[in-house]
């Protein structure tokens, strides 16, 4: 997240000394060779040294060099703080994919690592997956890594075995330096040697060095007059005497009662600014906290991040108390609809706090029960529906009770064997019922209809299942003989029954036999169902099987020959499903033979006669037939073995 | 009361001097006025009775000038310390970002500063607010009385500062405390900005 770099915080704004040279060259180096040169980069040093500053300078500097470098900064704390998250969240795994995805991985105030044994089992397996993948880790810490309190000994040697490099207290010629950059930074003017006098000031860390610069500058903007060196002396404290002054004498001069020192007010004055930039850069940490978060738990934070770009947003807490309650929200919109229609809580706008109106859309339309029920397959369109003597009957029916719905035959129950097209007919009437306007068709096999009635008494979500149901404007069940013994879905269907007959909606259903030769169906389904028209398909005629093949040979592009479909359309099959395993077979021995299609090879193939070898003639059985004739039969034979995959092979136990 | 305008990037923040009749709070705000800069301060208003007592309030505006791009300024209030000025209390109270006690060392004065103590709790009360959640400071003025007078910090600390919020000894009229008061107060509610917290 480059967001959280400080943009001031580069290679160019830091001061380069000897106490510090080696760990801004080393940074440098693995800014432009992340991975590779020292991996991982540790970095130590007193508080206010310029750990931080490196830190980020690294940062900035890889993101300069290579744009699509995923680049992470943050503080141990934010880390662990990040890491409850996502476990509160249930998003371990997520979290620390996330983290293994980071190229360049900057980590500050490792040192708090102390006592927290389970995040340094966590940053040792990062550190160990970041390696491995060639992925930049660099850590900062108070302290070097051995003197880390209670840090596991393995997380020692990782740290120590890149680079390890300290950072001191800079030398005057250090100080003065960084005195001039501060001071030509806020557009300051000093006369000649206050800079220097500040400098020679042994401070421990540069952030106290930059305190006595915001005093010198409080106290020069209060005045009105230019500081000269001993006033400087004065305002921070420092004997007369030149030489090496310690901070600590400023202390007694400020507090003394008796001679209040004149800067009482620019002292207060630097500390209350000290407190207040504290406060305005804390809206910063606390949205970045908040994306971390709700990012962790898969949530689209585009709208905390654009807050993160501006300078210094208006009502921030108010952003993000608003695109929390958003996101309380969705995930209660989620949960609502995840008990009405699993399928449907996966939608992704229940994750875009953006998107709240269209969740609430969506939840509303599932609410009403809007989800549409199953509806007919595409593929089964009526066109495509081989029409014959033997079909007529049914197809008639169909074509009335397209005309008019619910109006003339309702129920229409096609009845017939398997493999006869009840189920496509079933299909195309209702693609063609669904043609008409505002029409809902229910299409489904009655297998499917006891699942769903099931899931919905498990979910506790029956009324919403039937309010599905009752909202269709035609209920198409394929194969009702499975509701035998399932008295609930009985009864259900039952109620449904009734409500469609009253309001003239058109009912379909199909069965493998007339309604009341199925058993296991009550009588007053059965009642029904016979009220309607049951009309029964037949097996296949020849003009039907003439027109199927016809279309068969069509789609495989084989050359309708006059002969091979006479001999095709006399073959006794038993329905149209059938007939078409007959071409298959046909059209594939030509294949293996690569000749053509012809009704004298449709014959060597149906009626018995060997089928070609096929070319891969390595595999066989196994079996060696003798000479002798130790295996006569064919039918003894294997002579095609299926492919190795198709095989299925049984251990021995 | 905004505490933080983003819009207009102003901080102001309402420091209220609370505490018994005579305590030393308009001393407290006359220490600072006087170590405020001209340019910096606006003019403190006294309403002063004859005998020189606050009648109704004192009032201090001082410009910090632009703080981390923020124009900050801090008001100083003073209540009136007399019991039958309430209704003047409750009104400056209004708004507080921060509340400094200054209560009296004196040992024969300790019943006029739990009274107070008390009398500040029931005013933010009505206002609304817990104490609890409102940025205090004790300060044990006149601590440069004679010892046998006056209580000790430890010992105003047992009787008065039951929520141990950060307390300072100090000699007002000579300066003593007077800036590390206003300094902790400051930050107590510059914190409480941080944590984000909306005040009265």
């Amino acid at each position: 997240m480059t967001s959280t770099l400080n943009p001031r915080f580069t290679f160019d704004t830091l001061v380069v000394g000897a106490a510090n040279r080696l760990a801004v060259t080393a940074g440098r180096t693995v800014a432009e060779n992340p991975g590779s040169a020292y991996n991982p980069l540790f970095i130590y040093s007193g508080s206010g040294l310029g750990k931080t500053h490196v830190l980020m300078a690294i940062g900035h500097a890889s993101k300069a060099i290579a744009t699509q470098l995923n680049i992470e900064y943050l503080t141990l704390d934010e880390y662990v703080e990040a890491f409850h998250a996502a476990i509160a969240a249930g998003q371990g795994d997520a979290f620390r994919r996330r983290f293994q995805n980071v190229d360049v991985l900057l980590v500050d105030d490792v040192q708090f690592l102390t006592n927290r044994k389970e995040m340094q089992a966590e940053l040792l397996r990062l550190t160990e997956a970041l390696q491995q993948a060639g992925h930049q880790i660099v850590l900062a810490c108070d302290r070097p890594p051995a003197e880390i309190p209670d840090l596991d000994e393995r997380l020692i040697s990782r740290f120590s075995g890149g680079l390890v490099v300290d950072m001191g207290i800079p030398d005057y010629e250090t100080r003065v330096a960084i005195l001039r950059r501060k001071a030509e930074e806020r557009s300051q003017n000093f006369q000649p040697g206050v800079l220097e006098t500040v400098a020679k000031v042994e401070y421990p860390n540069v952030r106290e060095l930059m305190g006595a610069l915001n005093r010198l500058i409080a106290f020069q903007a209060v005045n009105d007059t230019p500081l000269n060196e001993d006033a400087v002396r004065k305002v921070l404290g420092i004997p007369t005497r030149a030489g090496a002054a310690s901070p600590g004498a400023a202390a007694p001069a400020a507090a003394s009662p008796a001679a209040p020192a004149p800067d009482e007010f620019s002292q207060f004055l630097t500390d209350v600014s000290v407190t207040v930039g504290k406060a305005v850069e804390a809206w910063r940490a606390r949205v970045t906290e908040a994306v971390m978060r709700w990012d962790g738990e898969g949530y689209r934070t585009g709208r905390l991040e654009k807050l993160l770009a501006q300078e210094t947003p208006a009502s921030v807490d108010e952003a993000i108390a608003s695109y929390v309650q958003d996101v309380e929200r969705l995930k209660a919109l989620e949960v609502e609809v995840g008990m009405l229609d699993p399928q449907a809580a996966g939608d992704k706008v229940f994750r875009d706090p953006d998107r709240v109106a269209a969740a609430e859309a969506v939840a509303a339309k599932v609410r009403e029960g809007a989800a549409p029920p199953p509806a007919p397959s595409a593929v089964f369109t009526l066109d495509s529906y081989f029409a014959g003597p033997s079909n007529e009957m049914a197809l008639n029916g169909a074509r009335d009770v397209i005309g008019k719905p619910g109006k003339k035959y309702n129920p229409l129950v096609i009845v017939g064997r398997s493999g006869l097209g009840k189920t496509h007919l079933l299909n195309a009437i209702g693609l063609e019922l669904a043609k008409k306007k505002n029409a809902i068709v229910a299409c489904l096999s009655t297998q499917q209809f006891v699942d769903e009635l099931i899931a919905a008494i498990d979910g506790n979500r029956i009324d919403w299942w039937r309010a599905r149901y009752r909202r269709a404007t035609a209920f198409l069940l394929d194969d009702i003989q499975l509701l035998a013994g399932k008295e609930r879905t009985q009864e259900e269907l039952f109620n449904l029954f009734n409500q469609f007959l009253d309001a003239d909606r058109q009912l379909v259903f199909t069965a493998p036999a007339h309604p009341n030769t199925l058993e296991g169906l009550e009588e007053r389904i059965v009642s029904r169902l016979e009220g309607g028209l049951v009309v029964e398909i037949q097996g296949p005629d020849k003009e039907l099987k003439r027109t199927a093949l016809e279309r068969q040979l069509k789609s495989q592009r084989v050359p309708t020959e006059a002969a091979l479909v006479d001999y095709l359309v006399d073959r006794p099959v038993e329905s149209v499903r059938n007939l078409g395993a007959l071409v298959q077979r046909v059209v594939e021995a030509a294949a293996a033979q690569d000749g053509p299609v012809t009704a004298g090879l449709a014959r060597e193939v149906l009626e018995g006669a060997p089928a070609p070898r096929r070319p891969t003639g390595a595999r066989t059985s196994g079996i060696v037939v003798s000479s002798a004739g130790g295996v006569r039969s064919r039918e003894k034979m294997v002579w095609d073995w299926p492919a190795a995959a198709d095989r299925v092979i049984e251990d021995l136990r | 009361m905004s505490l933080v305008n983003f819009t207009a990037r102003e901080i102001t923040c309402k420091i209220v001097y609370y505490g018994p009749g005579r305590s030393g709070k308009t001393t407290n705000l006359h220490y600072v006025y006087e170590r405020v800069p001209e340019t910096r301060r606006g003019r403190m208003v006294s309403l002063a009775t004859q005998t020189d007592r606050t009648l109704f309030f004192d009032f201090l505006p001082i410009d910090l000038g632009q703080i981390s791009g923020f124009s900050t300024r801090f008001q100083l209030y003073t209540v009136p310390g007399q019991v039958y000025y309430n209704a003047t209390r409750r009104l400056v109270l209004q708004g507080a970002d921060g509340v400094v006690f200054v209560g009296d060392s004196q040992a024969r004065q300790l019943d006029e500063n739990i009274e107070s103590l008390q009398n500040l709790q029931g005013n933010l009360l009505e206002h609304g607010v817990d104490v609890r959640a409102m940025p205090l400071v004790m300060q044990y003025n006149k601590q440069d009385l004679p010892p046998e007078l006056i209580l000790t910090p430890p010992e105003l600390d047992d009787a008065l500062n039951f929520r141990s919020v950060p307390s300072f000894p100090a000699d007002a009229l000579h300066g003593k405390g007077v800036f590390e008061t206003l300094k902790a107060i400051s930050e107590l509610v510059l914190k409480k900005l941080a944590a984000g917290s909306p005040t009265v």
